[in-house]
């Protein structure tokens, strides 16, 4: 196949790809976009085996890998909870960079494969974009690893702070912008060898000191560098499917991170630096004074919901750590058929990534058109009679609005203490993420039901 | 004087960058954790460069090291191509309207 032929094919995937985005802007036209990204896929691999026109002995070892590749990836698309998706999204990032190092370590050992010159003379610009998709992919891999590792409990999420160390990172960034510069003109292996390994210490580097709480941003944050990095290669193989997608996930990437942060009234560079959240412990020491709080049981809150109007249910993460998403919409069946109005308020950072809870509940078949976004929904407390609060915490604390001295003041909340009376289901008075004391427990309209969020749910359940 | 063909690849770049911009602002936020694992699937297009690699040189040079990488990466890409799009189809699934 001619080289315009297939550039005009890979153009067509790239297409492909913004149309599989495109399509998630709303639910009904999903599934859709999801089958343009599949078709886009399909064309450029068949269109890369047709210019390369190779059907020896390779070909069949290239499906043997693509068969072996595709049934792991299948085998654990199926068997992965909707709780652990962060975890997965984590994983996979760390392949997508770890695939970009070795494609720029098979195009700089043999450059004459992709018409880059020959080694020891390869064309300076497909130098630095092979050594800066190399050091990107490094990055996202290692990075993705230890982010992996935390949000599967394996490693502490409590962040790894060391004293010089953002000194070191920058130091060690410094070092790869001068080795690249070198490469260019020694073209010496290794060079380009201590690229790849530096770039793998950064990505540690880069990632422990961030406390587990953040991992929503860390997570959008190495999505935008495996897109970076695909978009390098990109340009390495002069493929426009590729530069394509990359822009389109590396912005992807970008605005997700952007959002996270606003969600926790965060700046990026101070998520970056890491180290939130290390002194937890301190903070929720101090002001143990006894203050009064209503406690209530299963039956105080069913006949409370049962006699509402209208009921908003706050989930938070606690809730899908409780696994009570399916008890939780029971319930609400139950409040539904005695002529309630549910509906449900998604806090940005409700989940362990962007979107989590949405997913969680859409797992419980909770319609999507009774869930909500903050923006969305943070008027109706006001006129509702009562809040529902299960596995949350920070996200309803009213010190965000009133205390210029919380740590966590200026987060976006929801108005949950408008709402004629609150049910807040937890386990004891302990302190959320941010470590600081929920002002909500003590109000004169909040009832605290102390209990595991899905017994308790059960509880309701029985009695409604 | 002749264009550099580099220049052409910098502008699908950064168009695709405003594209996609403005194609992420207007995905819903409930549907942002199927929108990484979508973005996660495409990004192992990725595995064009591997086969590539893999195919290069004659016949007795399928086991060459750059050949090795090729294949390294036809598997983990591949991984994350059948992995992402599963994965993302079982979550739109799931966001189908319930018939009342």
């Amino acid at each position: 196949m001619s080289a315009n032929f297939s550039a005009l094919f890979y153009l067509i995937s790239g297409i492909l790809f913004i149309l599989a985005l495109r399509g998630l802007s709303s639910p009904e036209t999903s599934r859709q976009g999801n089958y343009f990204g599949i078709a886009g896929m399909i064309i450029s691999i068949i269109v890369t085996f047709l210019s390369v026109g190779n059907f020896g002995a390779g070909f069949i070892y290239v499906l043997i890998f693509l068969v072996i590749g595709g049934s792991i990836g299948a085998f654990i698309a199926f068997r992965i909870p909707m709780t652990a998706m962060p975890e997965l999204v984590a994983g996979f990032h760390s392949l997508v960079g770890l695939a970009a190092v070795f494609v720029a370590i098979s195009a700089f050992l043999k450059p004459e494969a992709f018409n880059l010159g020959v080694v020891g003379n390869i064309k300076l610009a497909s130098l630095i974009e092979m050594s800066l998709g190399a050091a990107i992919g490094a990055i996202t891999f290692s990075g993705s690893i230890i982010a992996f590792l935390k949000l599967r409990g394996i490693m502490s999420g409590a962040p790894i702070t060391f004293k010089g160390q953002h000194l070191i990172n920058l130091l060690l960034g410094i070092t790869t912008l001068f080795l690249i510069y070198y490469l260019c003109s020694t073209q010496s292996s290794n060079i380009f060898w201590s690229i790849v390994i530096i770039s793998f210490i950064i990505g540690v580097l880069l990632i422990i000191p961030i406390g587990g709480a953040d991992m929503p941003v860390v997570i959008s944050m190495l999505n935008s560098y495996s897109g970076w990095a695909a978009a390098g290669i990109g340009f390495t193989l002069e493929n426009s499917a590729l530069i394509i997608t990359g822009a389109l996930v590396g912005s992807s990437g970008a605005i997700l991170s952007y959002i996270m942060c606003k969600g926790m009234n965060r700046s990026f560079f101070n998520v970056i630096l890491g180290g939130w959240g290390a002194t937890d412990q301190s903070s929720s020491s101090q002001s143990k004074e006894e203050k009064p709080v209503k406690s209530g049981n299963a039956d105080d809150a069913a006949f409370l919901m049962k006699n509402a109007s209208s009921v908003i249910i706050v989930p938070g993460y606690g809730m899908a750590v409780a696994q009570a998403q399916h008890a939780l919409r029971e319930m609400v069946d139950g409040l539904k058929k005695n002529g309630v109005k549910v509906s449900y308020a998604i806090h940005p950072v409700a989940g362990r990534m962007p979107g989590h809870m949405n997913v969680l509940l859409a797992e419980a078949n909770v319609p999507y058109d009774e869930v909500f976004e903050l923006e969305e929904i943070n008027n109706d407390f006001a006129n509702c009679d009562v809040a529902y609060v299960i596995g949350a915490n920070d996200v309803t604390n009213p010190v965000a609005k009133s205390d210029p001295q919380s740590p966590i003041f200026g987060m976006p909340v929801l108005d949950v203490e408008k709402s004629k009376s609150v049910l807040f289901v937890k386990r004891s008075l302990s302190p959320g993420y941010a470590g600081i004391d929920n002002d909500l427990f003590y109000r004169e309209n909040t009832l605290m039901l102390f209990a595991d969020a899905k017994k308790m749910t059960e509880e309701i359940v029985k009695s409604l | 004087m002749e264009i550099d063909p580099f220049i052409f690849r910098l502008s699908i770049f950064i168009l695709s960058i405003f594209v996609g911009y403005y194609v992420v602002w207007s995905v819903t936020p409930s549907l942002h954790t199927p929108l990484m694992s979508v973005t996660n699937a495409i990004s192992s297009v990725i595995i064009v460069g591997a086969i590539i690699a893999a195919l290069s040189g004659s016949t007795e040079e399928v086991f060459a090291t750059s050949n090795m990488f090729g294949f390294l990466a036809i598997i983990l890409a591949a991984v994350n191509i059948f992995g992402g799009f599963l994965v993302t189809q079982r979550m739109l699934q799931m966001y189908k309207k319930k018939k009342k």
